[in-house]
């Protein structure tokens, strides 16, 4: 029984990623995850403070039913489905190794940055925050997310798309490779 | 029972993500060092499946359930909104190793540091709100 608690390969994940999206325009809606934040901002009362959230955010109900369920199978798949570890390159173990991440091989989420007692720790808390926030502005700044640009926006040939998403890994790759180094020498 | 068809589709994409393990950080990490095909297999294999899938729905006119167009609207011209925003949220997506669906994912696998992730993302969405009329698009 061990096969259910296997990862899926590129080659399964990718085309029910598609299916996902296909699925969602069939029901006459589209494929976008960030858009949920900017819902729950509306929800939460952020129509005073700016038109950007006074719309009829009861229209978006369904992407934050899909954001729920998306929350549940997080909850099915971790519990049951999963050994919760994931198994990344050796040599990139040795990268997060040398930035003092030893869960890496060895967890889901780096307990250095996620574990609870992480969270005591200032810098740690402001990399979680800092983090959140970049994706939470730029994906707004942007338009959409991963889900909205680099699969819907592509998928439909879109132009501003391939530039979002030609962003979204020139901001990777700076990162990684540039503030990465200063931030866990 | 439409509420418990997008019920089911979130529950697939979440189970999707965890299964997959774009949903982890470490995967993100791995995929900026370039240290494995893995995730650049899961994003060109859905997208390869995206662009041919689209086609064909504009090729034969294929219609959503209730009969009206699919939702596959040109975006909005722009260059500076894209690019500025896309890097931001590239450097975020690397830093906190989680995009926007992956975040919600990781709430219900039960790490409660995402939250603080996700407290941060709705704080940035906010912010993009208060500052939009200012910003070049």
């Amino acid at each position: 029984m061990n096969w259910i608690y296997d990862p899926w390969p590129w080659y399964v994940a990718g085309p029910l990623i598609a299916f996902t999206m296909f699925i969602l325009l069939y029901a006459g809606k589209q494929f976008g995850m960030s858009s949920n934040l900017r819902t729950l901002c509306s929800v939460s009362g952020a129509g005073k403070a700016a038109d950007f959230f006074k719309f009829n955010w009861k229209k978006e109900r369904w992407n934050l039913t899909v954001m729920i369920g998306a929350l549940v199978g997080g909850f099915i798949a971790s519990q049951y489905l999963s050994n919760n570890t994931v198994e990344i390159a050796s040599d990139v173990v040795k990268k997060l190794n040398s930035y003092g991440i030893n869960s890496a091989g060895k967890a889901y989420l780096p307990a250095e940055l996620f574990s609870l007692e992480a969270l005591s720790n200032s810098k740690n808390l402001a990399i979680l925050l800092i983090g959140g926030f970049l994706v939470g502005f730029g994906a707004r700044y942007a338009g959409g997310c991963t889900s909205g640009h680099a699969i819907s926006g592509l998928s439909n040939l879109q132009l501003p798309s391939l530039i979002a998403v030609i962003g979204f890994f020139t901001g990777g790759l700076l990162m990684i490779h540039l503030i990465f180094p200063l931030i866990f020498a | 029972m439409k509420t418990l068809v997008y019920l089911v589709i979130g529950i697939f994409f979440g189970i999707l993500m965890y299964k997959s393990e774009a949903a982890s950080w470490f995967r993100i990490f791995e995929m900026f060092e370039f240290g494995a095909f893995h995730m650049y297999g899961i994003i060109g294999s859905a997208l390869a499946l995206g662009i041919i899938g689209v086609q064909i729905i504009k090729r034969f006119n294929i219609k959503a359930v209730d009969g009206q167009d699919m939702h596959l609207k040109p975006k909005n011209k722009g260059i500076a909104r894209y690019a500025i925003g896309g890097v931001l949220f590239g450097l975020g997506w690397a830093l906190a190793g989680a995009c926007p669906g992956p975040m919600y994912v990781l709430s219900g696998a039960g790490y409660v540091s995402i939250l603080v992730v996700i407290f941060g993302a709705l704080v940035g969405t906010f912010v993009y709100g208060l500052l939009k009329h200012k910003l070049p698009h």
